[in-house]
């Protein structure tokens, strides 16, 4: 029963990390940036999130509600000032930008807020720790909203791409931008509106970040780690791939703990690792993983 | 005012120059024809035109409006579309999506005026585009074209790649093209289907314009003459 409790756990856990994945991979499967400022703007949407409940004097759901509108005209500055201007310049230069955009958040995070663990669990009461008891097995109320929420965020990406002329065209932009221009697609103003939308996602990410557990000017790393393995471990082919690879990591991590504690982050990283070596062993190489990576949302 | 005027357009791709001085004007409704052996210049005239390359020098002025700096999506939007070489559908998207995808401007082609226009896509319009003929892929490239309502439709080897069946299949459209009113430039190695379908003719050699005129007034002979460019200095 204890192994069915683990799984469970590790299948919540995977909402988590689903959420934290689905930004970096629609991003990428949009505009092939890898975005290694990922982890580090999900922290600060929850910087900017407590910020505006605290000083404000609301709820954090209604500090939430305030925080999404700031992180999309945030992914809209950094479509516009970061982004655009260095995918004109190669592959490689969106991996420094968003790099050295990770050191300035992580930096003035730190400058403003210091090195003190900040959370929600005080503010959102009951939540932080009530949970479901199903038999034996225990379901964590907030867990079961974070996995609930990362179903929706898929289930309405899924919606806007599949059904909505804005999702044909971010479809469109992410096929073949030359083709999409020809069809009168703005490809400009398509991937400012990515970049809005997955700052949103970045944003949910960041909220969960802070309720689930606590958060420091330098936590962003690891979450970037937990992400990138998500979308890594879902592989290619669907949307739901990315709830996939979040689950199969959560699942990973909950076991290795269940073994020994220091093997919890271990156990992820083994799979990760396991997953990319068949991938790539299929043929084609780190290039070709990416390039088929990249048409995951379309 | 003409609908089209290409003057002096010059083109490079790198160090190599595609274009030298070419010009030319269209008349609301005139099918001209585009010939010439390969690297002619032919579909990058046609990509200068729809702002997919960007001149080095020269104007595209359309219906009197210099669009030629304009990038591409803007000037779909002033009512030039591309059918490109090689179709450059999108392959995962729907046919149905496809066509829903380039309605940006308002006109008489609407969804239905399209498949009526272009009825081999109607079976198949919830399936991928990559998973359909080359006939087919032509069709959708047309109808994506259509539904930007184009004033200026760029047609760039429409017959490249398909069975005489398939090429069948998409010229039998162009009636139905002319009729809407629409100016056509056509891009086309078949010279024997390329005079039938034009109003007037121009052929290109190394990047520059060889010979025009109206079809009617071509021989067959003059234009082979000029596509081997046995009489290049007599346009």
């Amino acid at each position: 029963m204890d192994l069915l409790n683990d799984l469970l756990q590790g299948l919540l856990l995977g909402g988590y990390y689903a959420l934290l994945a689905s930004g970096l991979s629609f991003l990428f499967g949009v505009m092939r940036v890898i975005n290694l400022a990922h982890g580090s703007l999900a922290v600060l949407g929850a910087f900017i999130m407590m910020v505006i409940y605290t000083t404000l004097g609301i709820s954090p759901l209604a500090g939430l509600a305030l925080m999404l509108p700031v992180m999309a005209l945030l992914g809209v500055v950094l479509q516009l000032l970061i982004l655009e201007p260095s995918l004109k310049s190669g592959p490689l230069v969106p991996l420094l930008a968003t790099f050295g955009l990770a050191l300035f958040t992580d930096n003035v995070l730190f400058s403003v807020f210091g090195a003190d663990t900040q959370g929600f669990a005080a503010d959102i009461g009951d939540l932080s720790y009530n949970s479901w008891s199903i038999g034996p097995l225990y379901v964590s109320q907030l867990d079961t909203l974070i996995f609930a929420t990362a179903v929706a965020v898929l289930g309405g990406l899924q919606v806007l791409l599949s059904k909505t002329q804005i999702g044909r065209m971010i479809r469109a932009t992410a096929e073949d931008e030359d083709a999409a221009r020809l069809s009168g697609v703005d490809t400009r103003t398509v991937r400012v509106c990515a970049s809005a939308l997955a700052m949103v996602m970045v944003g949910l990410a960041g909220a969960a970040l802070g309720a689930r557990g606590s958060f420091d000017p330098y936590a962003g790393g690891p979450q970037l780690i937990y992400a990138f393995e998500a979308v890594v471990i879902g592989g290619t082919g669907s949307l739901w791939g990315t709830l996939i690879g979040g689950v199969v990591l959560g699942i990973a991590q909950t076991l290795g703990g269940s073994i020994d504690t220091h093997l919890t982050e271990i156990a992820g990283h083994t799979v990760f690792l396991a997953v990319l070596i068949v991938r790539l062993g299929r043929g084609g190489g780190i290039g070709s993983y990416f390039r088929t990576l990249r048409m995951r949302f379309v | 005012m003409s609908l089209l005027d290409v003057k002096g357009l010059q083109a490079r791709h790198g160090l190599l120059v595609a274009l030298h001085d070419v010009s030319l004007s269209l008349e609301a409704g005139d099918v001209l024809a585009i010939v010439g052996a390969n690297g002619a210049g032919k579909t990058t005239l046609m990509r200068s035109i729809a702002g997919a390359h960007k001149p080095s020098a020269g104007k595209v002025l359309l219906n009197g409006e210099d669009v030629t700096n304009l990038p591409a999506h803007k000037h779909v939007r002033r009512g030039i579309a591309l059918v490109p070489e090689g179709r450059r559908l999108f392959p995962d998207m729907t046919v149905k999506d496809t066509l829903r995808l380039a309605a940006c401007r308002k006109g008489t082609w609407s969804f239905d005026a399209v498949l009526e226009a272009l009825p081999q896509l109607l079976p198949v319009l919830n399936r991928k585009a990559g998973h359909l003929s080359g006939g087919q892929q032509q069709a959708v490239a047309i109808g994506r074209a259509l539904m930007t309502n184009p004033e200026l439709l760029l047609l760039d080897e429409l017959s490249l790649g398909l069975s005489p069946v398939a090429v069948e299949g998409v010229y039998d459209a162009m009636p139905r093209l002319k009729s809407a009113g629409t100016t056509i430039i056509l891009v086309e190695q078949d010279l024997r289907r390329a005079m039938a379908a034009a109003t007037h003719v121009m052929c290109m050699l190394e990047g520059r314009v060889v010979l025009s005129g109206r079809a009617g007034e071509l021989t067959r002979e003059a234009v082979m003459d000029a596509y081997f460019g046995l009489n290049r200095h007599a346009a």
